[in-house]
């Protein structure tokens, strides 16, 4: 645990955070050495997303990913079919041995003296292995590094720095079926969707838990900074509907809540299905005719596999939520909120879309995503000014003594019984960002996965 | 030297083209910068395609990867008129926070190429450099290469057919691009 000379005394890590009462300092956005910890306690232990598997589909593929402030290659073996996830420095003065954003090789080849390495991360050419090192080099011990741990979860990549982290489905916990339909396809097809190729990124000036913590859950911001977007009616209703959000959805016996999980640390908004089966179709394109009858078509198989059965909380069209730390899912987009510094923001976005669907309908639903999200997006632009602008506002010395507000919804939450360890709330409050602040503490203070819920299973 | 008279023809009608064309990008400039955004969806033709795709870094060989597709990839924008237009009336709310107040906008169009005419269109290479200054101390800089097809049309002499803008980014620097290009 560090603690941090301020103005106010010395304070520890958890003087700063107050989940119970929504009190944040706004040290633990703007200070460096806070900064720091997180990448070293959280960003070096927490399972990250890195990819999909569609991104990868065949061997040799490769896609330039991070974790945390750091690149990391994910590639398929040549030989095995295997993804790997590995640390993009060669291990012999530290040169990017991956500069192309993905692509496919036979070997990683290190530009700086040569060094070349396999897909499955061994070390395999290294020039004057005969006259200059004798043949001495143990080449086995220089492949490039790799991550601890890596999961593929319904075509989802995901891995771990920490070999004592615990198992992903331990980490997600109940969260695993929501992740799980996020990538099924609108017909209710486990792994039934692809990635639009390429990744947006790009950079906001901002501390990255603005956009990470409170995105997901943050059902209060639409109303005011989204407000212009209903302007430019760039919906797939057009004109008729003239809003900014995703097709509207048919009435259905469900409630949507803000959702968290307090000991992992999850959570966003999810809905909670009254009545087994999917809800009927409701038709939204009518820009572009053809894509109803696609997506009415595929609701209905979507209907028959569920007939009888309660869709997990937070089904197409319903959930919205952060898998603790930096990754949020709905269904048809992922958001990543890279730390880029204790300023800077690296932020991403891909897009899911049915592998199965005709041309007609991954090109109305990739130019309705342009549309919506992005630097260029008409409804996310205005999210970047505030995340932008609420930074610097909190650096001074006098903004640094006060704490950030999220108290929405204090002691209006119950635990949800069919949902084990979550926390539900009217569907506008700040229950998620207090799981996560929560889970934020105990991994700044935890000094190894030993100290942190859910501890390996075969521990102790 | 002598010139035939024909030759000496077409050399003028090419300046004159030239010239036409560079001042209907320097006045497109001019609008954009002094907000006059509604004038500017006036030189944009209904079936227009406004594309700027997303740069990747790939491996000698496969630059016709290099930049995103526009018939099955992600780009920063890629999209018509009508979307442009709902952009406009989305500043013209007053309330599009990250260009309220506005930025101060300068776009600088230079090497002006007009590649060849095809019956009433004209494909037209610029380059440009576009800054912008926000608020206090904001600065964004925005450099590339527009390739457009522009159409003789009776109202305004030209409409902007298709325009591709190239930026020279990977990551994009800037947290929003609000502006256009
Ligand atoms: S740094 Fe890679 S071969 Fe030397
Ligand atoms: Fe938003």
């Amino acid at each position: 645990m560090v603690s941090i000379n301020k103005s106010r005394g010395d304070r520890s890590l958890r003087s700063l955070v107050d989940p119970d009462n929504g009190l944040i300092a706004r040290d633990t956005y703007v200070n460096e050495a806070i900064y720091q910890q997180e990448l070293e306690q959280i960003f070096s232990r927490a399972w990250l997303f890195v990819g999909h598997e569609t991104q990868v589909p065949n061997p040799g593929d490769f896609i330039r990913s991070r974790m945390g402030e750091e690149e990391v290659i994910l590639v398929r073996d040549r030989k095995d079919q295997r993804l790997h996830v590995f640390l993009n420095s060669c291990r012999h003065k530290g040169m990017k041995v991956c500069r192309y954003d993905d692509g496919n090789t036979l070997v990683f080849t290190c530009p700086f003296h040569g060094w070349s390495y396999d897909t499955d991360g061994r070390l395999v050419g290294v020039p004057y292995y005969n006259d200059a090192y004798s043949k001495e080099l143990d080449k086995s011990k220089w492949g490039l590094h790799e991550v601890a741990q890596i999961a593929n979860y319904h075509g989802t990549i995901w891995a771990t720095w920490d070999s004592k982290a615990p198992s992903f489905e331990d980490y997600v916990g109940s969260w695993a079926p929501s992740i799980q339909h996020c990538f099924q396809s609108t017909d209710g097809e486990d792994n039934g969707v692809e990635l639009f190729s390429p990744v947006m990124k790009w950079r906001i000036p901002t501390n990255w838990k603005f956009p990470g913590f409170s995105f997901a859950g943050d059902a209060a911001h639409v109303a005011m900074t989204h407000r212009s977007v209903n302007a430019a009616s760039i919906g797939p209703q057009g004109n008729r509907g003239g809003s900014e959000r995703f097709p509207m959805t048919a009435p259905f016996p469900s409630q949507v809540y803000s959702s968290a999980d307090h000991d992992l640390g999850h959570g966003g908004q999810n809905t909670i299905y009254e009545n087994t089966g999917a809800r009927p179709y409701r038709d939204t394109w009518h820009t572009v005719p053809g894509v109803d009858e696609y997506y009415r078509m595929t609701n209905e198989k979507k209907q028959k596999k569920y007939a009888g059965k309660y869709m997990p909380p937070g089904g197409h069209g319903g959930g919205h939520f952060c898998i603790f730390p930096n990754v949020i899912l709905d269904h048809w987009r992922i958001l990543l909120w890279h730390p880029h510094g204790v300023g800077q923001t690296e932020s991403w976005r891909m897009f899911q879309v049915d592998k199965e669907a005709p041309k007609l309908v991954k090109d109305a639903q990739r130019r309705y995503v342009m549309r919506y999200c992005g630097p260029g997006g008409l409804t996310e632009s205005d999210d970047m000014e505030n995340w932008n602008y609420a930074f610097p506002a909190s650096l001074g010395t006098i903004a640094q003594r006060l704490d950030y507000n999220f108290e929405m919804g204090l002691g209006h939450s119950h635990p949800d019984e069919e949902w084990p360890g979550v926390t539900l709330n009217y569907r506008i409050s700040e229950e998620p960002a207090r799981a996560r602040f929560r889970r934020w503490l105990e991994f700044m203070e935890a000094s190894s996965w030993d100290d942190i819920h859910p501890v390996k299973k075969d521990k102790k | 030297m002598a010139f035939s008279l024909d030759t000496m023809e077409q050399t003028l009608e090419r300046l004159l083209l030239e010239r036409e064309i560079e001042q209907f990008l320097y006045n497109e400039a001019e609008l954009l910068d002094e907000r006059r955004f509604s004038e500017w969806i006036d030189l944009i033709a209904d079936d227009m395609h406004y594309h700027m795709p997303i740069r990747r870094n790939v491996k000698f060989g496969e630059h016709h990867r290099e930049n995103s597709d526009s018939d099955s990839e992600i780009s920063w924008f890629d999209e018509g008129k009508e979307t442009l237009a709902g952009r406009v009336r989305q500043i013209n709310t007053g309330i599009h926070w990250c260009e309220e107040p506005f930025s101060r906008v300068r776009h600088l169009v230079s090497n002006i190429q007009v590649d060849s005419v095809d019956g009433d269109e004209v494909h037209v290479r610029s380059r440009f450099i576009v800054y912008t200054n926000r608020l206090a101390d904001e600065v964004n800089l925005f450099v590339g290469k527009r390739e457009d097809v522009l159409r003789r049309d009776p109202d305004t002499q030209w409409k902007i057919a298709k325009r591709t803008i190239i930026l020279d980014q990977n990551v994009l620097l800037e947290k929003v691009i609000t502006t256009f290009f």
